[in-house]
């Protein structure tokens, strides 16, 4: 959260159609996604995005379907050319770069990830994982132990030389994931990447990315229209709907202060106490005094799920919080509760009782 | 009186069409004989639609049809030797290519001949079934004495679906990356294709000498390189967008991108092109027995031209044997292509 800024986008504007710039100047005046389209004939994708993306972060990437997530992530490394704003990756402005530099930089300092796997059927496993290499002018001898190397640590160690049809998805996913980590590029890009598995699966892969990401400190952008799956891997969190950002903030932030209906009726949902973690409720210390009445001590990585079986459900306990075995904080379980309850029930939790 | 003098005399041509009149022009049968009806009514339903011929009857300065016949002829032939100074130097490798195949295939003693085209089978197929079938095949043509002429066709065939796989895939490619170039060669390709094949032969007769191999080694290309050209076109731009999005997104270049990604994953069509490819080669070479080209056709011709029944049913069999084997072997490549390839 203190790394430096990796990816900044700036006012991006995305409009698909005949006369973008044309649609665009609409836009800025004030016309609605429905209205361009139902006036002009135009789509848009995205309007005046503005995200800082950290270095070694994951940033999360979230939206219904259709409010421009892959456009978005697409920007990044031009596959879609904007319609006016700014790109910049490590401070560099992208959208000047010629031909060339463009192709290093996809080259070498991204690789992406496909929410279709997007492997090529006639080439084995290890020949896929190695393709960015390939891509290079990297030797084979060369690219296929890097990626033997790399499907190891996926755990596909043994199907080298298997062929994609022979994997089942989640194994197909995960040479996908070796192909981004051959590249060796410290940007990562995920559309949807595990959207196709099934829940298990999914969970294993979302597992398998954090356990890596603790390794690596890639930059990550990971898109999903799953919250679930957006709160567990976000280090930071950004809201897409119809083609502009609601809110961007830390996932734990945004579902203890939405500030949009929108977001509201999305965290309603979700099992808060799984999620939310002890750091975002609790009083800090800040040099005041430990109470005497304290139950026992909880880590500030918590979640509220943990804290309330220790409790036993009693609100009336307290706990210090730790970070690293040194108090930081008070919990109280008064609090705790009220955070369990969000500002809006969900109307589908509410039809169902 | 001809029926049609009301129309010129309304639009005021009637002196303009007089002036053109020659008196002795040449009548056509036609002519003649509707001449002796002259003078009486036509009845009504027998109101002749207004034909060069029609219209010429009333106003002498029409043309008749068989002037624009003429007209095409003279045409053709004007143009012809200019056609045939480019033409002929730039395919004459193809006669001496057809020329060296058919010596090959003839000289080449049969107990060479069959080790050779069970390996071929065996290269592209991997199937030992079916190189025992091939085998039985031809050993029965041999058997029957029909082993020259297989051979001869045989020859032409693969020098023919060669040719057209070297030119007609990289036509495909071109077609596949701009939609441009695609809308000018379909209609070229639609006409190759539509074209009855004797059709073909009547200008190249003109501009070649019969006796020339690249004769008919040109009108069997022309009409079998149709299918590779579009089956081609179609699986380049059939391979999934996803594949080549990744393909971009790893920065790949154009070429990384055909001979990596487009090519491979479009092979499947590609063979199922030349597939078709060589058997409307098969189809062609009987025909283009014609205009001299060896093997089976011409025994088939022997027995049209001469009511040999046996000859020309017994060749006609042996067609019929080389098309099973040669489609056999092909899909069977394309099989294991696709085997190794599914999605
Ligand atoms: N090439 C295009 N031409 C026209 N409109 C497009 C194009 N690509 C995307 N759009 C439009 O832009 C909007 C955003 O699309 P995008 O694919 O980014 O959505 P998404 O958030 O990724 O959705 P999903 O979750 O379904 O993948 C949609 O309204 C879509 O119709
Ligand atoms: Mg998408």
């Amino acid at each position: 959260m203190t790394g430096t800024v990796k990816i900044a986008i700036r006012s991006l504007y995305k409009i698909f159609g005949h006369d973008p710039q044309a649609a665009l100047k609409h836009v800025q005046g004030g016309v609605s996604k429905t209205d361009l389209l139902e006036q002009y004939g135009h789509v848009l994708g995205l309007q005046d995005i503005n995200v800082e993306m950290r270095e070694s972060d994951i940033t999360v990437i979230m939206g219904l379907s259709g409010s421009g997530k892959s456009t978005l992530i697409r920007h990044l490394n031009r596959l879609i050319e904007p319609t006016s704003g700014q790109v910049e990756v490590d401070g560099e402005d992208v959208l000047a770069y010629g031909e060339q530099r463009l192709r290093t930089l996809r080259r070498e300092s991204m690789s992406m990830v496909f929410q279709k796997f997007a492997l090529l059927p006639h080439r084995t496993v290890a020949e896929n994982a190695g393709t960015t290499l390939q891509v290079r002018g990297v030797r084979q001898r060369d690219y296929l132990k890097d990626a033997w190397k790399w499907l190891e640590r996926v755990g596909l160690g043994g199907y080298e030389n298997h062929y994609p049809h022979q994997l089942s998805g989640g194994m197909q996913q995960r040479v996908g994931i070796a192909r981004a980590l051959t590249s060796n590029s410290p940007i990562m890009l995920m559309d949807e990447a595990f959207s196709a598995l099934d829940p298990l699966i999914r969970t294993d892969m979302q597992d398998l990315l954090l356990e890596l990401q603790k390794e690596l400190h890639k930059t990550i952008v990971f898109i999903t229209h799953d919250l679930d799956e957006a709160l567990k891997l976000a280090d930071r969190l950004v809201i897409l709907k119809d083609g502009y950002i609601v809110q961007q903030d830390e996932p734990q932030h945004i579902l203890l202060n939405p500030n949009d209906p929108y977001i509201e009726d999305f965290v309603s949902d979700i099992n808060r106490a799984r999620v939310l973690r002890v750091r975002s409720i609790m009083t800090p210390l800040n040099g005041g005094d430990l109470p005497d009445d304290a139950q026992g001590e909880v880590d500030i990585n918590d979640t509220l799920e943990d804290t309330i079986a220790r409790s036993g459900g009693d609100t009336s306990h307290s706990y210090v919080v730790t970070r690293e075995g040194t108090p930081v904080g008070v919990l109280e379980m008064t609090n705790l509760v009220k955070a369990l309850v969000p500002r809006v029930a969900s109307e589908a939790g509410a039809r169902k009782y | 009186m001809a029926t049609y003098d009301f129309l010129f005399d309304g639009l005021g041509l009637r002196d303009w069409c007089d002036a053109g009149k020659t008196g002795d022009a040449p009548q056509s049968m036609a002519n003649l004989l509707a001449k002796g009806g002259a003078g009486k009514d036509t009845p009504w339903w027998e109101f002749p639609f207004p034909s060069l011929d029609a219209l010429n009857e009333a106003c002498a300065r029409i043309v008749q049809s068989r002037d624009m016949t003429k007209a095409v002829e003279d045409g053709f032939l004007a143009i012809k030797d200019v056609l045939r100074f480019v033409l002929d130097p730039m395919t004459q490798p193809l006669s001496w290519i057809l020329d060296f195949a058919l010596l090959v295939f003839e000289a080449a003693p049969w107990w060479v001949m069959f080790p050779i085209l069970m390996a071929v089978v065996y290269l592209a197929t991997k199937s030992v079934r079916l190189i025992g079938f091939v085998t039985a095949c031809i050993a029965f043509l041999a058997f029957i004495d029909h082993y020259g002429f297989a051979m001869q066709t045989l020859a032409i065939i693969f020098v023919c679906a060669f040719l057209c796989v070297l030119f007609g895939v990289p036509i495909g490619i071109a077609m596949s990356r701009s939609d441009r170039m695609q809308r000018m060669t379909i209609p070229v390709l639609d006409m190759l294709q539509t074209l009855p094949p004797f059709v073909y032969l009547i200008p190249l007769i003109f501009l070649f000498s019969v006796t020339e191999p690249k004769l008919y080694g040109i009108a069997i290309i022309l009409y079998a390189i149709v299918p590779v050209i579009r089956l081609t076109d179609l699986g380049i731009r059939l391979v999934d967008r996803d594949v080549i999005e990744a393909a971009d997104s790893f920065g790949m270049t154009d070429r990384q991108k055909l001979f990596g990604v487009q090519i491979p994953l479009a092979l499947p069509n590609i063979m199922a092109g030349v597939n078709q490819t060589i058997m409307m080669s098969l189809a062609m070479v009987v025909i283009a027995s014609l205009v001299s080209a060896p093997g089976l056709g011409v025994l088939v011709l022997r027995g049209i031209r001469n009511l040999e029944l046996g000859v020309g049913l017994i060749s006609g069999l042996g067609i019929v044997l080389l098309a099973i084997v040669l489609d056999r072997v092909t899909k069977a490549a394309l099989d294991r292509v696709n085997a190794a390839r599914k999605v």
